[in-house]
């Protein structure tokens, strides 16, 4: 009997499938490429770029898998550069933003109903208003360059994360097992960091990762409209809308493959944030 | 009487994750039985983590993925598969969840309980507003939200969906808890009631007391499977007339009977004894209860999954397997009513 | 020791639901509270242990807060609630103290329960903890709402001849508030009707 009833349960896992293995495995290989990518692009150094005039203009091939520009600049070598600088400001940016996010959350959770209605009123003004709009303006004021971008793409990726910080505070806020950890005499820091921000880090994990795609895209495109990162920089919105120019001659890798290999990214992000996201979230952790 | 529901050998187990990548299968209901007849009202009655809920979830079809069903239901002698299931829940087979979180807190009640109607709009209304005069709802609770009904008002609502859809089998998932007295007669009428009709019921509680103002029959979950399915007249003096040690020592520990406790607690579906499942606190308990579990076996018009049962039931007067632990001496002269 | 509530009075909005409640308990006794719902059992009961502000009145004890921690401790009906969820149960109750072994053992507690975590318990497994971290010495009036209405009758039992030890050795003053007639009659000494000293009635 116990035999059996094991062989039919060896049957249904197996169909199933190890969902998680799965899960762990595509984590592990989107960061790799990202690490990968991030790496290989910081290790390109300005002299890998200099210009070359007996070899430019090159289509793909084995030496050139990216093809060369006009300057006879290899394009795989400025395509790594300006991904490993664009997921450089990401990171930085997302972080500024998951800081002002968790800021902003805390205090309209905790510091009463004026705070909680003025963050309230600033997040959906913030929303109401298209973000690219909001990090032109904010761009041009500052005076474009990467603080521009920076701040740019922090100022206008916290919303979100406000919102969903505030409301679990407040409900952790309300649960009884801090209302009694409270009778127990225990102080607000120790609330604060035993109870509450165990419950939000892997909410501040999940947002990072999927507010990162959107700030990849958000600082290429800015900087493919020219208000963002000097043309000096090798930047991917940079390489982008020079390759324009030269498009109309024929010249198709150059804004083909970095195009796509920045799509690749973002795509890769989406898809680790997803996985993530399945493997925390209690509703999908035992499939 | 003929079963318009029977569960026969049920077991359901979940696939989860240990830590990192280890997966298991744990088995929360094995061997499970169950049958319920037409106009009667059966009372499923176990403690948390005995498996009565997910019985339910079963029935209706709605258990989450990562979980196995194996054993069979049977539905007016067919077999209720889960595209079946599919077309009677909510229809046929109606399940009358335990409080007001189950309704669309933005939805009217009145349109709330039209849903379960699946002919045209304009029939909907008039059945709901029939249905609603029964049930002493007025005109205006039609178009009021739940959160601006009184408790016992919601619990007419959610009924009435239930009456509505002119369901034959009703599970009602807890429907007792924190009810005073008063609106625990007012909502076991309503469950009485609809038995009247020809409905008929099962009804999941860990309150022994509440399944006794009502049920007919009552069946004991344990640890997954059911120790027992008693009538409702077995249950007096000092459980003389109850087959199974644990449905015993249940009800002596009501207050009425002593508030007796019992050493040990419900086994875990991950460390569950190889045979009898109450063994490990059983006083009855000798070698041949651990070789294998018991089947379900009739025993003086009812049936108990205990290979002494029929022992224990005639010395039942002997000695009733369970230990005073505490000594409580109640003063009645200090009692004192204000009201 | 003693727990007294003065001239209670709490109101919901415009509706007064306690008014001019007076109670008082002593370490030692076991008092019972009943009212039909929307009394404000609840309510009275939160007063008490010091979750509600606004009210008017005052809740007076000669028991000392030591070092914040509220001698009046009041245990809830949903025990799944009332714990982290990312905590295993031995960081729960030790939040609290540090219980001996003999209390656990009396409450039925398997030492392998304590490193489980709450979604791995049963509602009554979960509730006996909470009553050990409530049972810390420096408790002296415990206050129960509705603490056993969603356990089976044997955990109830267990959960109640337990607290009923401490409250006959004078640890701690019990007050029970709960639709179980039956329950109260046995567990307190004394049972209050809240519609009858609520001068407030519908």
């Amino acid at each position: 009997m116990s035999i059996s009833v094991e062989n039919t349960q060896l049957k249904a896992a197996k169909k199933s499938g190890n969902l998680r293995r799965k899960t762990i495995i595509t984590i592990f290989l989107c960061i790799g490429v990202l690490a990968f990518v991030t790496i290989a692009g910081t290790m390109v150094s300005h002299n890998d770029l200099i210009t070359d005039f007996t070899s430019k203009n090159l289509a793909p091939s084995m030496s050139h898998l990216f093809g060369t520009d006009w300057l006879g600049r290899d394009m795989l070598l400025r395509t790594l550069k300006g991904l490993s600088m664009s997921i450089y400001i990401g990171i930085f940016a997302c972080f500024l933003g998951m800081i002002i996010a968790t800021v902003l959350g805390l205090a309209s959770a905790t510091m009463g109903k004026h705070v909680d209605s003025v963050i309230t009123f600033v997040v959906d003004l913030f929303l109401s208003v298209p973000h690219l709009l909001v990090i032109i303006i904010i761009c041009v004021a500052v005076g474009g360059g990467l603080t521009g971008v920076v701040i740019g793409i922090a100022a206008t990726h916290w919303t979100s994360m406000t919102r969903i910080i505030r409301a679990e505070v407040k409900q952790i806020l309300t649960s009884e097992y801090v209302h009694v950890a409270r009778q127990m005499g225990k102080s607000r820091t120790y609330i604060a960091a035993k109870h509450i921000f165990p419950h939000i880090f892997p909410q501040l994990l999940i947002g990072f990762i999927s507010t990162f795609p959107h700030a990849l895209l958000h600082e290429a495109s800015i900087t493919f409209l020219g208000f963002g990162l000097s043309p000096h920089e090798p930047a991917i919105g940079i390489i982008l809308s020079e390759s324009m120019k030269y498009l109309a001659a024929g010249y198709w890798w150059l804004a083909v493959l970095p195009g796509l290999a920045l799509l690749i990214i973002v795509v890769l992000f989406d898809v680790l944030g997803d996985n993530i996201d399945k493997l925390i979230n209690p509703k999908s952790m035992h499939r | 009487m003929e079963s318009v529901l029977t569960v026969e050998n049920l077991s359901i187990s979940f696939t989860q994750y240990v830590k990192g990548l280890e997966k298991r299968e744990l088995t929360v209901i094995s061997e499970l039985d169950l049958d319920l007849k037409k106009g009667e009202i059966v009372a499923i009655v176990g403690s948390s983590g005995s498996g009565k809920s997910l019985l339910a979830h079963a029935i209706l079809g709605i258990l989450p993925e990562n979980a196995t069903v194996e054993g069979k239901i049977t539905y007016k002698g067919e077999e209720l598969t889960e595209q079946r299931k599919k077309e009677l829940r909510g229809k046929e087979i109606c399940l009358i969840p335990q409080s007001v979180n189950y309704t669309d807190p933005l939805m009217k009640v009145g349109k709330f309980v039209q849903l379960s109607v699946s002919e045209s709009k304009e029939e909907a209304k008039k059945r709901q507003r029939k249905v609603f005069e029964e049930y002493g709802l007025s005109k205006e609770v039609d178009d009021m939200y739940p959160f601006q009904l009184s408790g016992g008002m919601i619990r007419r609502v959610l009924v009435s969906t239930a009456a509505i859809a002119d369901s034959q089998v009703i599970i009602a998932d807890e429907p007792t808890p924190g009810l005073d007295e008063k609106a625990l007669n007012e909502t076991l009428k309503l469950f009485t009631d609809l038995r009247d009709k020809g409905c008929s019921i099962i009804m999941i509680t860990h309150d022994i007391q509440a399944a006794l103002k009502i049920a007919d029959r009552i069946a004991i979950f344990y640890a997954g499977s059911t120790l027992e399915i008693a009538n409702r007249e077995d249950f007096c003096g000092n459980g003389e007339h109850l087959r199974h040690p644990y449905t015993k020592a249940l009800w002596m520990a009501l207050p009425e009977n002593g508030f007796h406790t019992l050493t040990g607690s419900q086994p875990s579906p991950l460390q569950l004894p190889k045979g009898c499942l109450f063994s490990d606190r059983c006083h009855h308990c000798d070698e041949h209860c651990h070789v294998k579990r018991p089947d379900l076996e009739s025993v003086h018009s009812g049936k108990v999954r205990c290979v002494k049962a029929t022992i224990i039931h005639e010395h039942a007067h002997e000695h009733d397997g369970i230990i005073h632990t505490h000594k409580h001496v109640h003063n009645e002269g200090e009692e004192e009513h204000v009201s | 020791m003693y727990l007294k509530a003065k001239d209670i009075t709490f109101k919901y909005g415009n509706k007064k639901i306690l008014d001019k409640v007076n109670f008082e308990i002593e370490t030692g006794q076991r008092i019972g509270i009943v009212a039909p719902s929307g009394f404000g059992k609840t309510t009275f009961a939160r007063i008490i242990a010091g979750y509600e502000k606004g009210y008017s009145g005052t809740v007076e004890t000669d028991a000392q807060r030591q070092e914040g921690y509220n001698p009046v401790q009041l245990m809830f009906q949903h025990p799944e609630r009332a714990v982290n969820p990312k905590w295993n149960m031995e960081r729960t109750v030790n939040e609290s103290w540090q219980p001996p072994k003999e209390l656990y053992d009396e409450m039925g507690i398997k030492d392998e329960w304590l490193k489980r975590y709450p979604n791995e318990l049963s509602g009554g497994e979960i509730q006996r903890f909470c009553v050990i971290r409530a049972l810390n010495p420096k408790t002296k009036f415990l206050i129960a709402d509705e603490m056993t209405t969603m356990l089976d009758a044997i955990t109830t039992a267990q959960i109640w001849n337990v607290v009923i030890k401490r409250a006959e050795r004078g640890d701690i003053g019990l007050l029970v508030i709960s639709h179980e007639k039956s329950m109260l009659d046995y567990v307190c000494t004394k049972v209050v009707d809240l519609s009858v000293i609520n001068k407030y009635s519908k």
